[in-house]
């Protein structure tokens, strides 16, 4: 029992400091280079109400099993004014597949409709603390506020077998469409441990 | 899940040293030998457990091969459970997610590690907890 009782009381220690340096706080500008040598950024898109960034890559195995469903959030709510971003957070010296190049041959290859953009001095991940890949986050645009309104896990189930999942990342975009907050706007997920570069 | 606490429970006196891997993450797997070397060094008041987060169905084809492969004298886990979220608050709430990522247990006492352990930074966390 007191294991428990520890457990719950660092639970809410934990997600109460999370939630305290990111959800609710501003979204960071930024302008990446995309695989098609153009550089990327929220300001290019003036209709938008909101993105969903996703930090992933081409190497890692669940950024692999979600890469799909990466693409069906774009072609859902792109449409919706709602697009999706994708940004590289690996140092290709530590991660070889997430080099430049091969972020090219693998968006052509896997017919990516978004965005791919290269964090080269990993300052964007930094800023975003993004910790795995995928790692998504949800930001809502008013006028010119770029507002976080969800960080975590694209849904609860990696397999993609649970007739019951929750879809965190498509429910929170539908919630912000309506005007509404997300009902949960913050998960965890298994992940790959993003590459940093050796200091 | 559910049987790894009640194995860790059992333990009494031991400290359980769960490291969290998989078989595509290759900084775990750099770091597994390390786990094996304190398994055997702290044999009598130790206990290395190995919970793989493979997925289930690569069971078979990946990480039984790996197992076999590698000798691994430790206990091997591979984890029954698809909700991510319910699996990562019941191990630390603090856990991004991000592997590799090592959980020292000595009864009441837990500490949760998000990062890669050489053996004398493993001895060092297991004199901790004493």
């Amino acid at each position: 029992m007191f294991i428990l009782s520890l457990l719950m009381s660092l639970n809410i220690l934990s997600t109460a400091q999370d939630l305290r340096i990111s959800i609710g706080g501003t979204a960071p500008a930024f302008s990446l280079m995309n695989v098609n040598g153009k550089k990327v950024g929220f300001s290019d898109y003036p209709n938008a109400k909101g993105f969903i960034i996703v930090f992933t890559c081409n190497t890692c195995p669940y950024s692999k099993a979600y890469e799909k469903r990466i693409i069906d959030l774009n072609n859902k709510f792109s449409p919706l004014q709602f697009p999706l971003i994708a940004i590289n957070p690996n140092d290709p010296v530590g991660s070889p597949g997430d080099s430049f190049q091969k972020m090219k041959e693998h968006a052509a290859a896997a017919h990516f409709t978004f965005p791919y953009l290269y964090d080269k001095d990993q300052s964007v991940t930094t800023i975003y603390g993004a910790k795995n890949t995928p790692h998504v986050y949800i930001v809502s645009k008013k006028g010119d506020t770029y507002t976080v309104e969800y960080i975590g896990a694209i849904d609860n189930d990696t397999p993609n077998k649970d007739p019951a999942k929750v879809n965190f990342a498509e429910d929170a975009v539908l919630a912000l469409l309506q005007d509404k907050k997300p009902a949960i706007n913050f998960t965890r997920a298994i992940g790959c441990r993003i590459v940093w570069k050796k200091k | 899940m559910n049987k790894l606490e009640e194995r860790i429970h059992r333990g009494g006196d031991t400290t359980y040293v769960v490291n969290f891997w998989a078989t595509w993450c290759a900084p775990c797997i750099k770091e597994l030998p390390e786990f094996e070397k304190l398994n055997k060094v702290y044999k009598r008041n130790l206990k290395v457990i190995l919970v793989s987060l493979d997925f289930k169905s690569e069971l078979e084809q990946s990480v039984l091969p790996f197992v076999r492969r590698k000798k691994l004298k430790s206990e091997v886990w591979l984890l029954d459970e698809d909700d991510q979220q319910k699996l990562i608050d019941r191990i630390d709430a603090g856990w991004s997610g991000a592997l590799p990522a090592t959980l020292f247990i000595k009864g009441s006492k837990r500490h949760f590690f998000e990062r890669s352990f050489t053996l004398p930074e493993l001895v060092k966390e297991y004199k901790k907890i004493q």
